[in-house]
């Protein structure tokens, strides 16, 4: 039913009539539609049906959508039908009165009979196509390809028809924008996607892990990295990808969160982990030791050297430790200058 | 004659010759620099100093604990030194400087003080007499270098309690 064109009913020059008849309904495939009592006409180029009861109620279907017809005799209570295969409806299809149908096919029911005089008449157009040699106006030319379409303005029809053209043309500006949304809407369901994926293969890897690899609940980014990679085999994550699925992990309320120090090393450590009160306990290390490295640190706590820096100076961010900088290279202490007297 | 300072823990603690980037640290990094060198240049009777032998010297260079000041914390020091009141330069270039472990105010109102308990009001003296003569032995004052003294009787001053004159060649002094 939606390639039904509304028309005005009005033959076009060089277009003729073949034959009429009243008393036809419409189906939309099986369905029973409201046009139910119309007169159907027959010209050269087109099938117009127009509403009995309201002649201003008026569509049309070029002969070139169709694609064949079938008989369908009467039975007991039911009227002969004809049934009406049709192509697709072309994109740039003037308006008519369904914008959409499942079904591409339409019957006719002849009411008021006159079913076999008519079918006969429309193979012979259908074999004829003497819409195919005899041009009218451009509407009614076979439009199945996009042809920009000229709008020919003829009156009230034509200011119509312009009307029609700036309404697609808004509808698609439209629809191009939404598309770009849902685009963009794709893109940060996947990102929301691999953030949860991360946060299990993290999990995971905790559950493997041997007393010896204990994370202490705190993993560089670049361990990340190469554990998720390691497990996805293929299509790996960019780096940017796996910061930005990261970015996500505490909005998405998952047990992991992303942390950058001010050095810029980010790292993914368990919501449950307070890099604070750690910072307590690498004070007592340092203390007992009176001054330690960074490796000297990470090999006696048992940590990434680049973790254990970290951790290190954000213990002297806290005032806790303070250092010694030098040829010897860089060495924490306890803050004694705070302290002490 | 043995000099012996006493040295602040500070000194031997390696930390103390790396200025340290945390701010509350800092701060207290350097009040302890700064009361190291006045005490330091009042016990070793020294007035000026040069930025190249501060450099050198053991105030700045702990040869023991292998560690030095770098120049450019030296220069922090000196500055922190020099917004106490502590230090002038001498200089254009700041490559010398005057250290004083009083401030002349300081020194000033103690000068002021001993003219007023030895009645010695609209007196005149010399620099001199001031710092080296009989009256004064004994005075913290007495011994005072003659560029620290110039700097005291100037605040005087400027509170109208003195005016710096012209005595024969050199200079003296007018208590009120």
């Amino acid at each position: 039913m939606d390639r039904f064109v509304w028309t005005s009913g009005l033959l076009e020059i060089n277009e003729t009539l073949v034959i009429q008849q009243r008393g036809v309904r419409i189906y939309d495939g099986e369905e029973k539609i409201k046009f139910d009592a119309g007169t159907l006409l027959l010209s050269t180029h087109r099938l117009i049906w127009r509403d009995q009861k309201n002649h201003e109620c008026c569509m049309a279907i070029p002969l070139a959508q169709i694609v064949f017809i079938e008989e369908q005799a009467a039975g007991i209570g039911k009227s002969a039908k004809i049934v009406v295969h049709l192509h697709p409806a072309p994109p740039n299809k003037e308006p008519g009165p369904f914008q959409n149908s499942k079904n591409s096919y339409i019957k006719l029911s002849f009411k008021e009979h006159g079913q076999i005089e008519f079918y006969r008449r429309l193979s012979e157009e259908m074999t004829q196509r003497r819409w195919e040699n005899i041009p009218v106006s451009q509407s009614l030319q076979t439009n199945r390809g996009s042809q920009p379409g000229r709008v020919r303005a003829v009156g009230i029809v034509g200011i119509e028809r312009k009307l029609e053209e700036k309404r697609k043309e808004t509808d698609k500006n439209i629809s191009e924008a939404f598309e770009d949304l849902s685009k963009l809407m794709i893109k940060a369901k996947e990102m929301v996607e691999l953030s949860k994926s991360i946060a299990n293969k993290i999990k995971e890897k905790q559950g493997d892990i041997t007393e010896d690899e204990e994370r202490g609940g705190i993993m560089s980014l670049t361990e990340v990295y190469c554990l998720v990679n390691r497990a996805r085999g293929m299509e790996l994550l960019s780096p940017e990808d796996l910061v930005n699925a990261c970015k996500m992990l505490e909005v998405l309320k998952l047990p992991l969160r992303l942390r950058v120090f001010d050095s810029g090393v980010m790292v993914i450590e368990l919501q449950s982990h307070k890099e604070e009160e750690m910072v307590a306990s690498a004070l007592e290390t340092v203390s007992e030791k009176g001054s330690l490295t960074s490796e000297e640190f990470a090999k006696l706590v048992g940590m990434s050297v680049l973790l254990a820096k970290e951790r290190l100076l954000l213990a002297e961010k806290m005032g806790h430790l303070c250092r010694d900088d030098s040829v010897e290279g860089l060495r924490f202490y306890p803050n004694l200058f705070m302290t002490q007297s | 004659m043995a000099m012996s300072f006493e040295w602040p823990w500070q000194y031997r603690f390696p930390p103390f010759f790396t200025l340290q980037p945390n701010v509350d640290t800092r701060q207290k990094q350097l009040a302890a620099w700064c009361s190291l060198v006045l005490s330091f240049c009042r016990l070793h009777k020294q007035s000026s100093m040069t930025v190249m032998e501060a450099q050198e010297s053991p105030l700045f260079n702990n040869v023991k604990l292998q560690r030095k000041l770098p120049v450019e914390s030296i220069q922090i020091v000196l500055e922190e030194l020099r917004k106490k009141g502590n230090l002038e330069w001498l200089d254009k270039n700041k490559s010398s400087f005057l250290i004083m472990w009083r401030r002349p105010e300081e020194w000033g109102k103690l000068i002021y003080q001993w003219v007023s308990r030895s009645g010695q009001n609209n007196s005149v003296f010399t620099l001199y007499e001031l710092t080296s003569g009989e009256d004064t032995e004994g005075e913290e004052f007495h011994g005072l270098d003659e560029a620290t003294l110039l700097r005291a009787l100037q605040a005087l001053q400027q509170e109208h309690k003195a005016e710096i004159i012209t005595l024969g060649d050199g200079r003296g002094v007018k208590f009120f």
